[in-house]
This record gives structure tokens, sequence and C-alpha cells, in this order.
């Protein structure tokens, strides 16, 4: 045996706690999802795919809100519309755009059903999640 | 030296085994913190985090977003929400949202008319800008349903905005939050003849 195996085990022993605790430490448990985000998990998880996410900011970047809210119908309220794959294949709602000519269209189903599981339909961040349900995103524990 | 190498191992068997169970109770503990002090404030190293770091995305689109950071390096800042103020982000051309998704040339109809509301309570009073709103609205997202058109026939309460009726159907879920009380109570109120008198 040499000098140093019981000082190199004993420092990597050290080390790699440190760094279980680390990451322990920097991993985010509470959801800190974009406010606006909004998850829709009306039937996703029910028919074995993951929650849909959309985040309100980068189409807000690309479109007014009246050309999905006025134009497309979207109710201001989150799991307030009725929305199917059926409907979007047939250019209804998300499907106006998400057409692959303006937006990618509904082949890249992760893309959009990308909600961690469990996660149920609300708007993250809004003033009544943050006044009424305790944090996190997450379904209530 | 052979008698302090030897109790060097057990020592440092003892020490991980105690770092890793405080890494696993720290574990636990973390998920059933009752107490989560400034729940409703990020500090700024925990704002606009990628969707794979957000705690709602998950599954392989999730690296394939856009991150926020990425689009909002160059819009102005706000100090609650997105942290951006998309208001002066528009007024700035930083963004160019359309107003029709097929035609990017369609400009909006935009209507210059501000309402003041009154309130009741010591905050100023309430100005209603329909300019800021009309850039981004039409005229029957909020009318008649929400707001109906005349004056006086509105009944707000900070209490229905707050469960996210009234303002609150934006305000609080994507405008900017209620927290930002004086970008609405904005002006100042008028001294009635009865408070003057008072305060003399």
């Amino acid at each position: 045996m040499k000098k140093y195996d019981e000082n190199v085990v004993l420092a990597i022993v050290l080390l790699l706690s440190m760094v279980l605790v680390a990451v322990d430490l920097l991993t985010t448990r509470d959801a800190h999802a974009e406010y606006g985000d909004v998850v829709i998990n009306k039937y996703s998880e029910a028919a074995g795919m993951r929650p849909v996410v959309f985040p309100h900011w980068f189409h807000r970047v690309r479109f007014r809100c009246k050309v999905c809210h006025a134009d497309l119908g979207f109710k201001f309220e989150a799991g307030g519309n009725e929305i199917n794959m059926l409907k979007i294949i047939d250019g209804e709602y998300c499907g106006a755009c998400h057409d692959g000519d303006l937006a990618w269209s509904v082949e890249n189903c992760d893309l959009c059903h990308s909600g961690a599981p469990g996660t149920p339909t609300q708007v993250h961040e809004s003033t009544l999640q943050k006044l009424v349900a305790p944090t996190g995103g997450k379904a209530t524990e | 030296m052979s008698i302090v190498k030897n109790l060097i191992t057990p020592a440092a068997t003892v020490i991980a085994v105690f770092i890793l169970l405080l890494f696993l109770v720290n574990k636990e503990s973390h998920s059933a913190d009752p107490n989560q002090f400034n729940r409703l404030m990020a500090p700024p190293s925990k704002r606009n985090p990628p969707p794979t770091e957000d705690g709602i995305h998950d599954g392989p689109g999730a690296s394939m977003l856009q991150t926020p950071k990425s689009a909002f390096g160059t819009l102005p800042k706000s100090k609650s929400g997105n942290y951006i103020d998309w208001v002066k982000a528009l007024d700035e051309k930083k963004i160019q949202p359309r107003y029709d998704r097929n035609d990017p040339e369609v400009q909006p109809i935009v209507m210059d008319l501000n309402i003041v509301h009154e309130v009741k309570g010591s905050m100023p009073n309430v100005v209603y800008p329909h300019k800021q709103h009309t850039e981004w609205l039409d005229c029957s997202n909020c009318h008649p349903a929400i707001f109906v058109p005349q004056k006086g026939a509105n009944n707000i309460t900070m209490a229905s905005i707050l469960l996210g009726e009234k303002c609150g159907v934006c305000h609080g879920k994507v405008a900017f939050p209620v927290s930002e009380c004086r970008r609405c109570h904005s002006q100042k109120k008028k001294q009635s003849a009865g408070a003057k008198a008072a305060a003399k």
C-alpha cells in the first residue's frame, strides 16, 4: 500500500459528499417557471401524455394578445378551453398557427407536452396561485 | 504515525457517513419545509430559469425550448412578473408582435382614452389608459363581458381583482401583477371642500 492512500480515499469521499450536498442545495425544488406560463392538464395525463406548458412570454413577443384571445377564441381561463388534438389538427386553437407553416406542427409532441407529470392545470405564478395554493408547481402534496 | 493513519480511515468513514446522512436528512426536510420564507420573491439568481430547471417542465422537449433569458436580453426591465416591462418593450419597438397572425403589416386599432376611477379608500385614483390596452387587445376582449362600457356600471374591487376577476383576468396572471399598486393608482386625489375644512 502506498503512503497517501488513506488521504486520497478521504479526499475523494469528502469531495463526493460535498458535491452531493451542493447538488442537493442547488437543485430547485419549487417551480420557478415564468410568470404567466400556463399548464394545461385537462386531458393530457389521463390520455398518457405529459401536460402542456404554454409560455405566454414566448408568444407575446411574437403576437399580440388579441390574435389568440379574440381571433382564435381562447378564453381568459386556464382549462377553460375545450382543446383537443383533433381540433388542433383541424386548424382550431393552437392549430391555427401550429400547422408546420407558421409554427411547428403537431408531430413535435414533446415540445408542447413538456410539463412535469402531476402538474395540475394552472397559470404559474398567478396571484391566485400565490395567495391560495401553497408554493410549487407540483400537485399539492 | 501508523496510529494516526489507522485512525484516519475510520474517522473518514464516519465523517463521510455523517455527511451522507446529513444530505439525506436535508433532502427530506426540504421537501416538507412548512415555513418557506419569501416564497413570493425569487432571488435574482432564480429569475427567468431555462425550461429544464424551472420545475414545471420535463421530458425530451424541455431542452429544445427557447430559454427566457435568451429572449429577454435587450428588453426593458421591470421589478415583477417576467421582470420585463412589456408595454415599454412594445413602445420602444424592441418587440414587434403581430396584430394579425398571418399578416405582419396589419396595425392595431388604438384608442387613446383615459378613464379615471375615483377610488373610495386613501389610495390615489386609478387612471385606466385605453391606449396601452388597445395596443395588445381587441375591444371585444373586455367589452361587454368583463367591463360594461358605461360609466359607473362596473363595481371593481381589489378583492375581485385578487380573485382573478375584472382587471385580475389579466393583471396577476400575465399582465403586470397587482403588487405594482402605483402603476394603476397613479392620480393624486383632489381634496374635497369638506376635507380641506376638516384639515383646518
